[in-house]
């Protein structure tokens, strides 16, 4: 299997300095958050790689950097053996970004309220050319209804006349619009209910499975990440801490903050597997710990852990950032 | 059996709107022993949110109770003049709410806040108040609480200020705490914190809780008991463990379908079609029959009322006199 996406020591600051007069007269110094700090990893076609992590690990940031909604600082990001920042022009970027779209969240932020939904998944269409006219316009965005399991009479109402569950699938439809081949894909069912997530989950998979797309999933819900995905990356504090297939991580997960996040999640079956509730929050990303991001709250700590940042090395079939695992004390 | 703490009897609440009155509520029944934890369960707009408000009294306008009891420790408080219904918020029933950033009042220290819900409710002098403020933000897990008390809300994260908010609630020692959501907004590993704290705390000082939420696995771990609702009814209610593993009532195995599980391998999720009907527009019959698999004629002429289905009790015309034919 080949690549389809291939990023590498990609990075993100955000400058969240004071303004500058007050950076003057309080004598206080520039502020950057690392929200991504060198994170490397590839998605084979037709495969899906989910990121989990907490709030504000860096997790969107990276969907972001990837569709091109941000410029990274460093790094680069290789579509299909094409690098999608550097040294582009823009009608280069056009062609490559009509392969790639995101979902977000929230589908009542990311549909506009003024649109009837022809004019929201006909956007992209008309954007890229790529429909000769109105009678062909609605005709592909009635098949694109029709796909994501909605009728083709929905094409003149407007997204307030749609549940939460059905917004969500006129985003992927929108998404879908231009045929690309790699959706990243930003928490879409985080904001539906369970029955309703079902549905979307669904309709993801099997538009995967017929039509060959390559998702970048991203979540904070390990079961949901569990069913759909393919491979895992755990992010901490803008770093990947483990990437593993599925399977391997779930049943033998290596880095302790992926076997944390495990702990935590409330067992539904009730199995009377033991729980230990992790100690801790999440650090001020502002001023990370020395080292290893998670050696404050990790069981496993020692000295090497608080002064040298582990960095991402293979390991029996997996990559883990941990001094404790490579050197065999876990 | 021991008498309940809280009685709920047909309670039944309405928002006159001027296109016509909804229906939010309507004839939801359960009870709560004291020391008992009861999960209720639902989709958004299911009512869950509100059968906590109405039991607080404080149902937003114009949403009322048109009809029913609610009945703490065997007195009715659902009819209670507010300055009365005052004395009891706090005291007898304590309440946390989702957001913990907007249950503290920003402009006050934690102690402070802490404090004035101790001296209400409780005959103490403030100096006793302070301690006990802080032996309480002890037991939440709070460090260097002494030094922590004279902090604003804005100075805690979010999972130690649904600590505080938890500390708040049980400060006047209640008997019943109503939490909703009170770890949605919060990360799974502070998730897991808290709700093992609360369950703690809550054993500690012998009180009952209602848990409403509309996370299942928050719900196995910590309720004995658990109410699944559905278009503001009661579709079925039972021990945790029978409604989980051998639900009666066909909308609470598909809810149970749809979580992608851990522990076992599924390509498809199972699904149940179409979403939640609006208060403007619930079905005749039963509320779910038009997304329920195993539906029948019956079904949409008649409504089922709840009744006995094997260890748990279902709103179900498939269950009939304790028979489970699902």
């Amino acid at each position: 299997m080949t690549a389809l996406v291939e990023v590498r020591d990609l990075a993100k600051t955000f400058d969240v300095s004071a303004p500058w007069l007050n950076r003057v007269i309080e004598r206080k110094p520039k502020l950057f958050v690392h929200a991504v700090d060198g994170v490397s990893f590839s998605i084979d076609k037709g495969t899906t790689l989910a990121l989990v992590g907490e709030s504000g690990c860096g997790k969107s940031t990276v969907a972001r950097l990837l569709v091109g909604l941000y410029a990274p600082t460093r790094g680069d990001v290789q579509f299909d053996g094409q690098a999608t920042h550097a040294g582009r022009n823009a009608a280069e970027l056009r062609t490559l970004r009509r392969r790639m779209q995101m979902i977000f969240q929230d589908p009542y932020a990311s549909l506009n309220p003024r649109w009837k939904v022809l004019d929201i998944i006909g956007e992209p269409l008309r954007e890229h050319g790529l429909v000769p006219g109105a009678e062909a316009l609605r005709a592909r965005v009635s098949e694109l209804l029709l796909q994501v399991g909605l009728a083709a009479a929905d094409c003149d109402k407007f997204p307030h006349q749609f549940s939460g569950g059905q917004r969500q699938r006129i985003s992927i439809a929108r998404a879908l619009a231009t045929q690309p081949e790699f959706l990243v894909c930003d928490e879409p069912t985080s904001a539906l209910d369970v029955s309703v997530q079902a549905q979307v989950l669904n309709i993801m998979k099997d538009l995967q499975r017929t039509q060959g797309l390559t998702y970048l999933f991203i979540s904070h819900n390990l079961a949901v990440v569990r069913h759909v995905a393919d491979r895992v990356g755990v992010m901490y504090l803008g770093r990947l801490v483990e990437v593993a297939p599925k399977a391997e991580l779930f049943s033998r997960p290596r880095h302790p903050y992926t076997r944390m996040l495990l702990d935590a999640i409330p067992d539904i079956h009730m199995t009377g597997r033991s729980r230990t509730p992790v100690q801790g929050e999440v650090p001020n990303p502002l001023n990370p710990p020395s080292g290893c991001a998670f050696h404050p709250r990790c069981p496993h700590a020692n000295a090497r852990c608080s002064s040298e940042r582990p960095v991402l090395t293979r390991f029996q079939g997996t990559e883990v950032a941990c001094h404790a695992v490579q050197e065999g004390r876990i | 059996m021991v008498a309940p703490l809280l009685e709920v009897k047909h309670l039944r609440v309405e928002f006159p709107t001027r296109r016509g009155t909804l229906l939010a509520l309507d004839d939801i029944n359960f009870e709560i022993a004291p020391g008992e934890i009861l999960g209720v369960v639902g989709e958004s707009g299911a009512g869950k949110s509100l059968t906590g408000a109405a039991i607080i009294g404080l149902l937003e306008p114009p949403g009322r109770i048109a009809s029913g009891e609610i009945l703490l420790g065997g007195r009715r408080i659902d009819n209670l003049p507010y300055e009365e219904m005052r004395k009891i918020r706090g005291r007898q029933i304590g309440a946390i709410f989702q957001d913990p950033l907007t249950s503290l009042n920003p402009l006050y220290t934690i102690g402070r806040q802490l404090t004035e819900t101790i001296l209400t409710h409780l005959p103490v002098s403030a100096e006793e108040a302070r301690q006990r403020a802080i032996r309480l933000l002890q037991e939440t897990g709070i460090p260097a609480a002494e030094q922590r008390i004279d902090q604003y809300p804005h100075q805690f994260s979010g999972g130690m200020r649904q600590r505080v908010v938890i500390a708040l609630a049980l400060a006047a020692e209640p008997k019943l705490i109503v939490a909703d959501e009170p770890t949605t907004a919060l990360d799974v590993s502070i998730q897991a914190q808290i709700i093992s704290l609360l369950k703690r705390l809550c054993k500690d000082h012998g009180a009952a809780v209602m848990l409403v939420t509309h996370d299942m696995g928050v719900i196995a771990e910590t309720c004995d008991r658990v109410a699944v609702l559905y278009a503001g009814r009661v579709a079925e209610i039972g021990p945790v463990g029978d409604v989980i593993h051998r639900p009666s009532h066909p909308y609470t195995s598909g809810l149970m379908g749809s979580i992608p599980a851990m522990d076992e391998d599924r390509e498809r999720l199972l699904q149940i079609d179409g979403s939640m009907p609006r208060l403007n527009n619930i079905p005749r019959g039963c509320a779910f029959n038009p997304r329920c698999p195993q539906v029948m004629a019956r079904c949409r002429e008649e409504r089922p009322e709840l009744q006995d289905a094997g260890a748990t009790r279902a709103a179900c015309w498939l269950v009939n006199d304790g028979a489970r034919p699902i």
